[in-house]
């Protein structure tokens, strides 16, 4: 701004700010609350200093569990929850891209056909289909297992879609020139337009695997088996004891590690993030 | 290096037929300019000869090969486009090495033969480059390399320097020019800019609608043009064309617009015939006004410094249809208003049937 106008600064900065502390104090509290004993919350006035039982809290998560909930160490659900996260974020990825190919690329029957029922899909998420998809896991025999967690989730309209759009801009002369100089399609699929989709990729890749962490109802309708369980499931069980209290501290633990692997991933992808939702790098 | 050769080559999009027979024989090492007004399918029959379009009927070999159903890789061809088309995420070296890691060639091959197009198109100090951080000539290099490294049969560009200022096309031209004259390999250019054409080929081919209108070397083309289209497209300002009847008795030309010619050394058709009289401007010269075979009555004057173009109408001519521009020295002093007595340089007339449009030789 060109204007020095310093109530409109002031004002602006408040609403900033006020902005900042709504959506950052409950992680703080979170922080907080995973410092201190199991007794602290109840005293009515909600701590905002770090208290001494760090350590101890993550230990607990990390390695006991808590019995009370019947939830195995935290570090396991972890591993699930990252497999399912990562399995669902590359297979949708390589799926979308395979077939915004073949939509684009080739000329087969039905093409147009195939695209629209792909885009009609959209209409339709997990929470809407998800009696029938979980019949058909069943029958497949693929509750409790990493298959059963990931495969239901990979197929996606909307990173087909992206791509689409993508593979749209990129100019015809290339996939020419490529056939020229005597790339086959698959070819020319590896060597030029995967290299070419890369900050697509990555800013999808961050997208989904968010989407695949943050899972709850699919997880929870699918797994009986400990073994199984993702951490966003375990957060929901511990908080939700019968017969006695939560321990606060161990589930705001368990919640400050949960937000860790989405959080990394934004940082490591960031550039490639914004690169590839701003800029369509030809 | 070979000859290619076209046969009756024809292209349908359904049922319209935008290719209607063209044929055409290359002979090896020769420089072709296919020229004409966009959409009268000189890029299609670039495309068709590359192999990136089907053909309908008819067929094209490249080195006595018929190649009508072969992919473009199988053709031995390289081509560069008009927006070059390089990839943009590989280097220059990489863009033109592709096709000759997909054709396996060794890693050492591969790096002589680079080294050896980098260096004749000065891209030496850019092989590490993206295409982004090139200039538009750089590019078209690049582009032009990257054909060059295929030591192909043949090679096709598709209006290569229409992307360039006017200052770097002229030096494209000629560097595409003297490359070619070098490597001595057969070359089909695909342009709308005359000039290309004109100091480009070998032979040019004047593509109208489909047809190729004529094919031919380029001073045949602007001395003995085969058509009224090929008249009027090749020469700028375009050929004076007025609609004329053979008069009797060897009389000369009665024209449509009132008034009549006799252009000296050129052979009338029989009497009676109706005509299209073609000059070009550049063919009309200011004389006395005894000589005078047209008198044009000057409406505008465009100078130009080397040449005045003064553009007006036939004196004595009646209502529409005798326009007439012409080319005089930059020093003439002409002025709107002016009537200008003026003199067909001999031998320098076109006839033309007004019906076929087709050139009337004698």
């Amino acid at each position: 701004m060109i204007e020095n106008r310093p109530w409109l600064n002031f004002f602006s900065h408040v609403v900033l700010i006020l902005g900042v502390a709504v959506v950052a104090l409950p992680v703080y509290i979170a922080l907080i609350a995973s410092t201190r004993g199991p007794n602290d919350f109840y005293s009515g006035v909600v701590p905002l200093l770090p208290g001494p039982h760090t350590i101890e809290n993550y230990k607990q998560v990390l390695f006991a569990g808590i019995s009370t909930s019947g939830a195995p160490p935290i570090g396991l659900m972890m591993f699930n929850s990252l497999v399912m996260a990562l399995s669902i974020a590359i297979g949708k990825i390589a799926i979308s891209i395979i077939s915004a190919f073949a939509i684009v690329y080739f000329r087969f029957p039905f093409r147009s056909l195939a695209f629209w029922l792909i885009f009609v899909t959209l209409m339709l998420p997990v929470e809407v289909r998800i009696l029938p998809t979980f019949k058909v896991v069943s029958d497949l025999g693929m509750l409790n297992s990493y298959a059963g967690l990931s495969i239901p989730l990979i197929a996606s309209a909307t990173a087909t879609f992206l791509f689409r759009q993508f593979f749209l801009t990129v100019p015809e002369e290339l996939m020419e020139a490529a056939r020229v100089d005597g790339a086959g399609p698959m070819r020319f699929f590896w060597d030029i337009l995967v290299p070419l989709s890369r900050t697509n990729m990555a800013a999808l890749f961050v997208i989904l695997f968010i989407y695949g962490w943050n899972q709850y109802l699919w997880p929870l309708m699918i797994t009986t088996d400990p073994h199984y369980y993702t951490v966003v499931m375990a957060i929901k069980r511990m908080a939700d004891v019968a017969d006695s209290i939560p321990q606060w501290n161990v589930v705001m633990a368990t919640v400050v590690l949960a937000l860790l692997p989405p959080v990394l991933v934004v940082i490591a992808m960031q550039r490639l993030f914004v690169k590839g939702l701003v800029e369509t790098e030809k | 290096m070979a000859a290619i050769s076209l046969r009756d080559v024809r292209k349908n999009y359904g049922a319209t037929e935008v290719i209607h027979g063209v044929s055409l024989d290359v002979t090896d090492g020769e420089f072709i300019v296919i020229v004409g007004p966009s959409g009268c399918g000189k890029s299609t029959l670039l495309r068709m000869v590359a192999g990136l379009e089907p053909i309908t009927a008819g067929t094209i070999e490249i080195g006595g090969r018929v190649v009508n159903d072969l992919e473009p890789r199988e053709r031995d061809i390289a081509m560069v486009f008009q927006n070059y088309a390089l990839y943009p995420h590989m280097s220059v070296y990489d863009n033109m090495a592709y096709g000759l890691k997909i054709a396996g060639l060794s890693k050492q091959a591969i790096r002589e033969r680079v080294d050896v197009a980098a260096t004749m198109l000065e891209l030496k100090p850019y092989l590490d480059r993206k295409p982004r951080a090139l200039s538009g000539g750089q590019r078209q290099r690049v582009a032009m390399g990257r054909a060059l490294v295929r030591q192909p049969a043949a090679f096709l560009f598709d209006e290569p320097l229409s992307n360039l200022d006017a200052k770097l096309r002229v030096q494209m031209r000629l560097e595409i020019k003297s490359m070619q004259r070098k490597v001595e390999t057969t070359s089909l250019y695909v342009t709308h800019d005359q000039v290309e054409a004109m100091t480009l080929a070998d032979r040019l081919v004047v593509m109208n609608a489909g047809n190729a209108e004529q094919i031919d070397t380029p001073l045949n083309v602007y001395r003995q043009p085969a058509t009224t289209f090929v008249a009027g497209f090749i020469g700028s300002p375009a050929m004076n064309m007025m609609a004329a009847t053979v008069a009797a008795n060897g009389r000369g030309l009665e024209l449509d617009s009132g008034g009549s010619v006799k252009p000296r050394d050129t052979a009338l058709a029989e009497t009676g015939r109706k005509v299209l009289l073609g000059i070009r401007p550049e063919h009309l010269s200011l004389v006395q006004e005894l000589n005078a075979d047209l008198k044009l009555a000057v409406v505008a004057v465009e100078t130009l410094g080397a040449d005045t173009l003064a553009h007006g109408h036939l004196a004595d001519s009646r209502g529409a249809g005798g326009d007439l521009v012409v080319r005089l020295p930059g020093t003439s002093p002409v002025k709107p208003g002016d009537v200008l007595p003026l003199a067909v340089e001999p031998g320098m007339a076109h006839l033309f049937d007004r019906e076929t449009g087709k050139r009337i030789e004698a």
